[in-house]
């Protein structure tokens, strides 16, 4: 009964991008009545969309997973997701539109007018990409294996050939409209099942408390007492928060949606509206860690943590509404199906496109690019972009989803963040300087998160800091950029004066066009 | 004996360290300029070059107060003399090395160079100077040529001005002409675009402003408001098009442009004309040259749809693909003999289409070949005409939105 209901709802949820993706929605073609004006993209709606682009298998399924396991400190988690988007707003949502720039790369380009920094910019892009990809598709193989049994390569597959066939048809029609809707289908999923199983608690078992000892308890709800024998909470605390509020202005898949802004303007309100968005959102996940507590002492044996709101409602509401409940675990897997398409199909337009424009034209000679079509090279770029991730995918197995994006957030963090900043706030920025900061940054939180995913577990200092190394990575590079910039005042790029006026001069107030 | 805890301590510390050291590597790396090793000839030819691939930049725009300065050091670097001096015909622009009391003079004696265009030396009477242990006694001025005209000059001061001096400055002074000559170019380039679409602006309109006023004309007695409507749309479409500054334009506002020329086109033709558009709300932010739409919808309208017999269609599309954005212009007119659009593209037949290949010369111009005009036509068949642009071209901005 369970399984046949999710994998309705999979179906449903995989069918419904693959229509709306390739068709669009219904109503949007439209005829001569058009008018232009009236049809750019409201901030509204773009912050909804990129609410539905950001809001990932780690925040649909994660964070409530890590509340559940590692207690209090995980509340920072969505927090953090937030406050990312404070930081972007306040640092470089107008400037970023204003540059003119679609994508991160662009952006390095326009600023810094290097093919080199362009080229770095463009490799960071699809590793990012990709570090942020293999969660997703762990996540999808997680939950149809404990929903249905069905092998791990499964689920990624399935989300691996949902996301080629839309963004390979030619990128997705309307994305706006479809990511807003995605948006609105994971709030209810969430929400849905969060009300219910706070209700039912209420009203059944009396507040009826957690089965756990009361010291343990305790421990589970006091911050910083390392809760499931995680070591140096402070600093872990710091540095999520750091990773995650700086990190977020780094997202490739974040950033192209601020492209659809008609000014700078627009885009600081939709930022706002996205702070709201997500604020409604987040408020919500908690409620699965305590429910979690309060039903679930422990998961079936051979369970991963992550799976902790599946289990969750046959938990709370018992054999006597199993139906019940498993109309509830079918909603909560087809809102999570959705984070992880929708995430993904971001994510893959992203990295396909860097590997479509900076990458095909240099391994292609010249004279094959002509007769190479434009569309079949975009497809080569997104068979690469899913199929990488899907392998890697099936590689390691136990590390949590959300500590996975942590870690791609902890690297945009110690690269795009301090070229962003910097190069919309710091004049005496140099080619040279962003160069050696990049690759500062790249090297050491890369290869932190490589160890941590990869390398043997650590215990201690060395642990904490190569699972969690945005708190000195981040510094590190933007101390490089800043130190080598100074040191290289012959490669600061010719153009910056104008460049700088055009970032920050509110659109109607520009009079004199470069 | 370490326990397994200290061996992953220690394991990781190395681990750490090694990834410390190679970005310190890197960035030591960036930062100190690479030291080309091999025979004496490959050395002497990599500093040179390298060292003159420092001027390069700031000579893009040719000699500018700006550039000038930055690019005196390693020209006065490659001489190996103590002093050296750019000018333009007027003025010095930069001034390298110590004793720039001399810099005074410097218009002075370079008066010559300007006037004749050939190399003069100075001997140390010439350039008399006062302090003893100045190192200038010398100086070899020459000529910076664009096309036949001097404009400026390089002037290198040594203690003495010997014939390798002379023969060296020589060949620099001309290398930098070299690069004076190309930022000419690249002017020229940009002048020539501003032509094209002055020249486009001019002639979109004869045909369609006499049809207009005539079409509203027809309006005035037995619909005024209409008439009033249409007048205003005349009056945005007319203040659009003969804007000016600015080569680019959103994707919205061009369309917009094209919603006023459609409404006036109606007025005319009535039911006969119909348009579709279908453009994804995504793509209207995307930035495009100014006029790119309009003339192919004109075109589409007066050689595809005007000669036909019953209603016409136009459509039009705007697509996101990737990072760049495809936009279709389609009628089921009378469409065009192929060979024709073809030496219409290739500006041989000037003709009454200079709409079309204004735009490709325009599109190829801005964002290279790959992205002219692909024209798919047959007598009976009507036309589709496609271009692609870019999301983003580095150096494209649109102009603020039009008052």
């Amino acid at each position: 009964m369970t399984t046949a209901l999710v994998i309705a709802a999979v179906a449903i949820a995989c069918l419904a991008t693959v229509l709306l993706g390739l068709h669009g929605p219904p109503g949007t073609r439209t005829t001569s009545d058009f008018f232009v004006a009236s049809r750019t993209v409201s901030p509204r709606r773009n912050a909804a969309a990129i609410g539905g682009e950001y809001l990932s298998a780690a925040s649909f399924l994660g964070v409530a997973a890590m509340l559940w396991a590692n207690g209090a400190d995980m509340l920072w988690l969505p927090v953090g997701y937030t406050v990312g988007f404070v930081m972007l707003l306040v640092l470089v949502a107008a400037p970023m539109r204003r540059s003119g720039a679609y994508t991160l790369a662009d952006f390095a380009e326009s600023r810094l007018e290097s093919r080199r920094v362009r080229a770095l910019c463009s490799v960071l892009v699809v590793a990012v990409g990709w570090m942020y990809l293999v969660p997703q598709m762990q996540g999808a193989g997680l939950v149809l294996r404990t929903m249905t049994g069905a092998p791990p390569l499964v689920g990624g597959a399935l989300v691996a050939a949902v996301v080629a066939t839309v963004v390979g048809a030619g990128g997705m029609r309307s994305v706006t409209s479809v990511q807003a809707t995605q948006f609105w289908v994971k709030y209810i999923a969430l929400a849905v099942p969060a009300l219910v199983l706070l209700g039912w608690w209420l009203l059944h078992d009396g507040a009826r408390p957690s089965p756990m000892p009361p010291d343990r308890l305790r421990e589970w709800a006091t911050p910083l007492a390392g809760f499931g024998g995680r070591e140096h909470s402070l600093y872990w605390t710091y540095s999520t928060m750091l990773a995650l509020s700086l990190g977020t202005m780094g997202l490739p898949h974040v950033v192209v949606r601020y492209y659809t802004n008609r000014d700078g303007r627009a885009a600081r309100r939709t930022t706002v509206l996205v702070v709201v968005l997500l604020a409604a959102f987040y408020v919500l996940v908690p409620t699965y860690g305590v429910l979690g507590r309060i039903y679930l002492q422990e998961l079936p044996a051979g369970a991963a943590p992550d799976t902790m709101m599946l289990h969750l409602p046959a938990a709370v509401v018992g054999a006597g509404a199993a139906t019940g409940a498993d109309l509830l675990t079918a909603t909560i897997t087809l809102g999570a199906f959705i984070a992880f398409l929708s995430t993904s199909s971001g994510l893959v337009m992203s990295v396909a496109g860097v590997l479509d424009q900076d990458t095909v034209p240099r391994i292609v000679p010249r004279a094959r690019r002509q007769r190479l079509a434009v569309a079949g090279r975009f497809r080569v770029g997104v068979a690469l972009a899913v199929l990488v991730p899907l392998v890697a995918a099936q590689l390691f197995h136990g590390v949590s989803i959300a500590t996975q994006v942590g870690l791609a957030f902890s690297v945009t963090a110690s690269t795009f963040a301090p070229l962003l900043v910097l190069g919309c706030w710091w004049p005496r920025l140099s080619t040279t300087g962003a160069l050696a900061g990049l690759a500062v940054g790249a090297l050491t939180s890369g290869a932190a998160a490589a160890w941590t995913v990869l390398g043997p577990t650590l215990t201690g200092w060395p642990g904490v800091l190569l699972s969690q190394p945005a708190l000195w990575s981040a510094p590190l590079a933007a101390a490089t950029m800043i130190v080598a910039s100074l040191a290289t005042p012959g490669s600061v790029p010719r153009d910056t004066a104008r460049t700088m006026v055009r970032l920050h001069t509110p659109e109607e107030l520009l009079v004199n066009p470069s | 004996m370490l326990s397994t805890g200290d061996q992953t301590t220690m394991l990781a510390l190395v681990g750490l360290l090694a990834a410390l050291a190679v970005a310190a590597t890197v960035v030591l790396r960036a930062l100190r300029p690479r030291r080309g090793l091999g025979s004496i000839e490959e050395q002497a030819t990599y500093r040179a070059l390298h060292t003159a691939g420092l001027a390069t930049p700031h000579l893009r725009d040719g000699l500018t107060p700006e550039g000038a300065p930055r690019a005196a050091r390693p020209l006065r670097q490659l001489l190996g003399v103590p002093a050296l001096a750019l000018t333009d015909t007027s003025v010095v622009l930069a001034w390298d090395g110590p004793a720039d009391h001399h810099q005074d003079a410097t218009m002075e004696q370079v008066s010559e160079v300007l006037h004749t265009g050939r190399v003069v030396v100075l001997r140390a009477r010439d350039v008399r100077c006062a302090d003893d242990g100045c190192p200038i006694r010398g100086a070899v001025c020459a000529p910076i040529v664009s096309g036949d005209r001097v404009v400026g000059t390089l002037t290198a001061y040594a203690p003495r001005a010997g014939v390798g001096l002379v023969r060296a400055t020589r060949e620099l002074a001309g290398w930098v002409s070299t690069h004076v000559e190309l930022a000419e170019l690249g002017r020229q380039r940009t002048r020539t675009m501003e032509a094209e679409l002055r020249a486009l602006r001019a002639q979109i309109s004869p045909h369609f402003v006499y049809n207009s006023l005539a079409a509203i004309a027809s309006f005035v007695r037995t619909d005024p408001d209409r008439a009033r409507e249409l007048l205003l749309e005349f009056a945005d479409f007319t203040r659009y098009s003969f804007r000016r500054g600015g080569a680019f334009t959103t994707l919205a506002e061009e369309l917009t442009n094209v919603e006023r020329y459609l409404a006036l086109e109606q007025a005319r033709f009535g039911p006969r004309l119909a348009l579709t558009l279908d453009i994804e709300q995504e793509v209207l932010s995307v930035v495009v040259p100014y006029l790119a739409i309009q003339p192919l919808v004109e075109n589409a309208v007066r050689h595809g749809l005007e000669p036909k017999v019953g209603p016409g269609l136009v459509t039009l599309t705007a697509r996101s693909r990737g990072n760049e954005v495809e936009i279709t212009v389609e009628d089921d007119g009378v469409g065009a003999d192929p060979a024709r659009v073809r030496s219409v593209l290739s500006g041989d037949h000037g003709g009454d289409n200079v709409g079309l290949g204004n735009v490709d010369a325009r599109l190829r111009q801005v964002y290279g070949d790959a992205h002219g005009l692909v024209v798919e036509t047959q007598v009976g068949a009507g036309t589709t005409v496609t271009f692609r642009v870019p999301r983003y071209a580095p150096g494209v901005h649109a102009a603020p939105r039009g008052k």
